[in-house]
């Protein structure tokens, strides 16, 4: 009794437990259950029952209501396609001026507004990447293509890449300094002379458009919401589900609404780009000492010269990891809309993957990571640029970065011109390096993978086999195993023992949402996935984190780590894994663990060097030893930001889990990958991805909750 | 003193969803507790003054009296509830936002407690941005900026940022900003607060240095009785948003008002605040010896010379006219008791 007294949460908790596992052991598993791998909705097996609603037919295998619920909403993926069909090729029809035809034309309003928007898109994309490549849509978009018949050498030319590279070299420098324009420099060249030329300015050309369009957008809603709350209110429940949501699921409606190609992958970049953005402006917003802004008004400031001149610079740290998530997200994303049919190097990295041909895909995955690594330094050093103005200083010295990109400019022609007789039979390798005809490691990587699999194969599948056999399936058997009811007593019991009804009833909706879904066996899968993948990330994270933390050196080195891994786009982390593993469901776990340590790691250092100094000194002072210190002070202290931490590790890992369908899971990822392929597919494509979002929230929810009320109990917040 | 810079006629600020609505039906008869129990909290209340041309104003009182509350209502920072503001005569609510910008730009400079300096920014920029925002070329801004770098003495510091400054460099920048535009009314609020109390009375002096050279009207906030002692010509001390005195350092230790004013001056050192004016005997002024003071002089820098005299001393006034006398007992009374006579 004095024991429950004292620690009252621990008993509710562990009444929580034994409620659950008593319903587990008293729901029986019906004798006709099983793991339905197929798509149900297809297979017209007697066995099945039926329901209509809305006029649509849904079909499933029921099963006793505590053990599994009725899939009442599976006529929501199918309405939401219907819907957007209708949307998309019935509503609103207009009458259009058609520039081709001459002539007025109807359609519906929202498929003009997506072909104007797609055409838009298309010509940013084209200017770009014809500067960068040559071509001649550009010139066709002002004049026609009689036009450029008539006048052939209109056509853009395309820079030699040695032009590119001086530019991207000086542009480095001049942000910089010399680090800075070496590893540029080291970079184009290595692009080059390895034959990655044309795909990656064509990934280029994509970055140029999505990243600085998803900042535009993400910085004004930002302010929108920061100058209004009524706009904040409206925005941020979308803000939440977007940041949890898999990034293939927001292809399958922009296929539907915007097409194949380029255009279309620019625009769901940005829906991706945009709402961290949204949210860093946000915070970061708010964060500016109200007395800088009263300075800012007495200066007389406009609200713009407010805006600009003193909002935004005093918020720059939050708004520049804005800027990095968005350039992260864009590169992530120039991997994944190759599905969507974005040209570069993401379809030669998934084409190679594809292939299995190893060498290939880290060939490719290593230019995009460059280029990622790159620009976010370049981005970076550009924000923190300084104006010199006692300098005095010569002509020469102001613009000499101008004047050695013109004389590269010079130089560059001058090598191409002369490659033209140099390489008289073959390409000019002076003005661009075709693809496939550089130097390739490829065969080299193919090789050592070849040889790791030789020599290490026993035991790699030894590990493989234990690990599959004696964690993996029994780990998803068991998970498999709850009654949906017991799940959901559990994790309704856990949001009010959090944070009291409100969280319970939250927590409620959106597990119902996923129990009602026709997907909750998936979802399961889904959730042991990564529920091992987090475990294990969070006990390396804190570990390496806890480490690290002993010296400044370290932490810091570590945290520099943490910055260039997360800059790779997340498709990559899957080839080395690949390399070792092959195509199994350790793949994935493994490029799931690596993906979600980066986070575990950086709030493990993050949160314990948020430790106040004076706390450090009170209990060196009181005689504890280090261990001592870090078990009674730091950890106790640091635990609420290494709890966000562990937010963090879960949204990165359901989103490796998600990407890992590529290799071929039996999750809800498999059913996005394939609804990819499935004309109906925008509607079982988005509601996965809310199924897969609401996961994270769920999580996100409780851990927020606890976090807010822990640090508010220890006064830290 | 000549013409009236700043003029308040009882300015209310009360923050609170009905706030506007509640004052009107209060008539002017505000009462801290029962709008507080309607969920309104009284910031300040009736607060009438003038400010003249060239005159310190120190507003004192302790944290949450309602002191910041009223110098952002006369910077209309924040709109006032109720009440009339005048700035040379115009009509400080009446201006719309154009008008305000104007006058910020050209009139008023303002220095925070937590300097509020611009982080991205390096000295010279931080000083230079509000002219910048007027629209001033970067050359002749920047040059403008550099007199003031030199002004309050951080040359060779221009290009460092303010996180690389310590607190007192920090608020020497916050200064030179303000007074950037050459302002005619100079806000300060608390601006030595935060600094180690060493540097506070280096900046102090710094400071009224400054204002002998600049001349401007200024609105002093602090929590600090003795630095208002020291820096104003008037003071106005604040306790729950209402202004219980206001008058001249002198008239404040000598003629506390109420009891709270009281307590504040029971632990000055008079000798420091006080001037022979303030303590001469007015009717005598024969026998004399030959030394004489100025009615003018703290008599903590006269008190030897008078102790050391055998004979009465005489007081003059600015033109060497005997105005009064001045015993060494006088002067014994001042330092070491006879409070009760003043209180």
């Amino acid at each position: 009794m004095e024991y429950l007294k004292k620690y009252p949460k621990l008993f509710q908790w562990l009444f929580l437990l034994i409620v659950f596992f008593a319903l587990c052991f008293a729901i029986e598993v019906p004798e006709t259950y099983k793991f339905i791998r197929g798509q149900a909705e297809f297979v017209k097996d007697p066995n099945q029952s039926v329901y209509f609603f809305l006029g649509k037919e849904v079909r499933y295998y029921a099963f006793d209501v505590f053990w599994r619920l009725p899939p009442l909403l599976g006529w929501l993926p199918i309405w939401i396609n219907d819907s957007l069909f209708f949307l998309m090729n019935e509503w609103m029809p207009m009458e259009f001026w058609n520039e081709d035809t001459q002539e007025f034309k109807t359609r519906p309003l929202l498929l003009q507004i997506s072909r104007n928007l797609t055409a838009f898109m298309t010509f940013l994309i084209e200017l770009i990447r014809e500067i960068l490549l040559g071509g001649l849509e550009t010139i066709v978009a002002f004049t026609s293509w009689d036009f450029i018949d008539a006048y052939p050498w209109l056509e853009l030319p395309g820079l030699p890449w040695t032009i590119v590279a001086a530019g991207a070299t000086i542009l480095a420098y001049k942000l910089s300094g010399k680090g800075l324009a070496l590893f540029a420099g080291l970079t184009m060249v290595y692009i080059s002379i390895f034959g990655q030329w044309k795909p990656s300015m064509q990934t280029l050309s994509f970055i140029l458009v999505a990243v600085p369009l998803s900042f535009v957008f993400g910085i004004s809603l930002g302010i929108a919401a920061y100058k209004s709350k009524r706009v904040e209110n409206a925005l941020y429940p979308i803000l939440l589900v977007m940041q949890t949501m898999p990034q293939y699921a927001v292809l399958v409606p922009a296929l539907v609404l915007f097409g194949v190609g380029d255009h279309a992958a620019v625009i769901i970049t940005m829906v991706v780009a945009v709402p961290p953005m949204i949210l860093l402006t946000i915070l970061g917003l708010r964060a500016v000492p109200p007395e800088v802004i009263e300075a800012g008004r007495m200066s007389g400031c406009t609200n713009w010269q407010l805006m600009t001149k003193v909002l935004i610079p005093t918020a720059r740290r939050d708004i520049l990891i804005g800027v990095n998530q968005v350039i992260m997200v864009c590169f992530s994303m120039a991997v994944i809309s190759a599905f969507i049919g974005a040209k570069g190097l993401g379809f030669n990295l998934l084409l190679a993957l594809n292939q299995l041909n190893i060498g290939l895909a880290l060939e490719a995955g290593l230019c995009i990571s460059l280029i990622a690594i790159l620009l976010d330094k370049m981005s970076l050093a550009w924000a923190n640029q300084q104006q010199d103005y006692f300098g005095n200083l010569t002509f020469y010295q102001r613009n000499k970065n101008i004047i050695f990109f013109g004389g590269s400019i010079v130089v560059g022609i001058i090598l191409a011109y002369i490659g033209t007789f140099v390489f008289k039979d073959t390409f000019n390798y002076l003005f661009e390096v075709p693809h496939n005809k550089g130097i390739s490691t490829a065969d080299f990587w193919n090789k050592g993978v070849d040889w790791i699999f030789d020599t290490f194969f026993v035991y790699i599948k030894a590990f493989n086999t234990w690990l599959i056999v004696d964690v993996l399936q029994p780990m998803r058997a068991l998970y498999l195993r709850m009654p949906a009811v017991a799940t959901l007593v559990l994790a309704v019991g856990a949001g009010y023992l959090i944070g009291g009804i409100r969280s319970a009833l939250v927590v409620a909706a959106l597990t119902l949402f996923i129990a009602l879904s026709p997907w909750w066996d998936r979802a399961l899968v889904t959730l042991y996935m990564a529920t091992f993948g987090v475990v294990v990330s969070c006990l390396i994270g804190f570990t390496v984190g806890t480490l690290c933390f002993q010296n400044k050196k370290s932490a810091a080195f570590m945290l520099g780590v943490c910055d260039i891994f997360q800059t790779f786009p997340s498709f990559v982390y899957l080839i080395p894994v690949m390399m070792l593993f092959g195509i199994t469901d350790t793949s994935v776990l493994i490029a799931v663990i690596v993906y979600a340590t980066i986070p575990a790691t950086r709030y493990t250092i993050e949160g314990l060097r948020s430790v106040p100094v004076g706390l450090h000194e009170a209990a060196t002072m009181s005689g504890v030893n280090k261990f001592q210190r870090l078990t009674k002070i730091e950890f106790p202290l640091a635990f609420p930001h290494m709890m966000l931490g562990i937010n963090q590790t879960i949204v990165f890992a359901l989103f490796m889990v998600i990407i890992g369908a590529f290799i071929g899971t039996e999750d809800l990822g498999q059913y996005i990958l394939k609804a990819l392929s499935d004309k109906n597919g925008a509607g079982i494509g988005l509601t996965l991805g809310i199924c897969v979002a609401f996961i994270g929230l769920i999580f996100d929810n409780l851990i927020r909750t606890w976090v807010e009320k822990r640090k508010k109990h220890l006064g830290i917040a | 003193m000549s013409e009236t810079v700043i003029k308040c006629e009882s300015v209310y600020k009360i923050f609170g969803e009905n706030a506007k609505k509640m004052l009107e039906e209060s008539n002017g008869n505000v009462d801290a507790k029962t709008f507080q129990e309607k969920g309104c909290i009284v910031g300040v209340n009736n607060a009438s003054f003038e400010v003249a041309k060239g005159e310190m104003l120190v507003v004192m009182g302790l944290s949450g009296s309602g002191k910041s509350t009223l110098l952002r209502c006369i910077s209309r920072l924040t709109d006032a509830t109720g009440g009339k503001i005048f700035i040379e005569g115009q009509d400080l609510l009446q201006l719309n936002n154009k008008e305000l910008i104007e006058l910020r730009r050209n009139k008023m400079g303002m220095v925070f407690q937590s300097f509020a300096l611009l982080p991205h920014k390096t000295v010279v920029e931080n000083i230079a941005f509000p002219l910048q925002i007027k629209g001033i070329k970067t050359e002749d801004s920047i040059s403008r900026a550099m007199e003031m770098v030199k002004l309050v003495g951080l040359d060779g510091r221009e290009n460092y940022f303010p996180r690389e400054l310590s607190g007192g460099q920090q608020q020497r920048v916050g200064i030179a900003r303000s007074l950037a535009v050459e302002p005619d009314i100079w806000f300060l609020d608390e601006p030595f607060s935060a600094l180690d109390p060493l540097i506070r009375k280096e900046m102090q002096d710094e400071f009224l240095r400054l204002q002998e050279k600049l001349q401007k009207t200024i609105m002093f906030i602090t929590h600090d009785f003795d630095e208002a002692l020291k820096l104003a010509d008037r003071i106005a001390i604040m306790k729950d948003g209402i202004i219980e005195q206001l008058d001249t350092p002198a008239n404040i230790v000598l003629n506390p008002a109420t009891e709270y004013v009281r307590k504040f001056t029971e632990e000055v050192p008079r000798e420091k605040v006080l001037v022979i004016e303030d303590v001469m005997d007015s009717s005598n002024k024969d026998n004399l010896g030959d030394i004489k003071v100025s009615k003018d002089d703290i008599i903590e820098n006269v008190a030897e010379k008078i102790l050391t005299q055998e004979k009465i001393v005489g007081v003059v006034d600015s033109n060497n006219n005997i105005i009064g006398s001045i015993k060494p007992s006088t002067i014994i009374d001042t330092v070491f008791g006879g409070r009760k006579n003043y209180s």
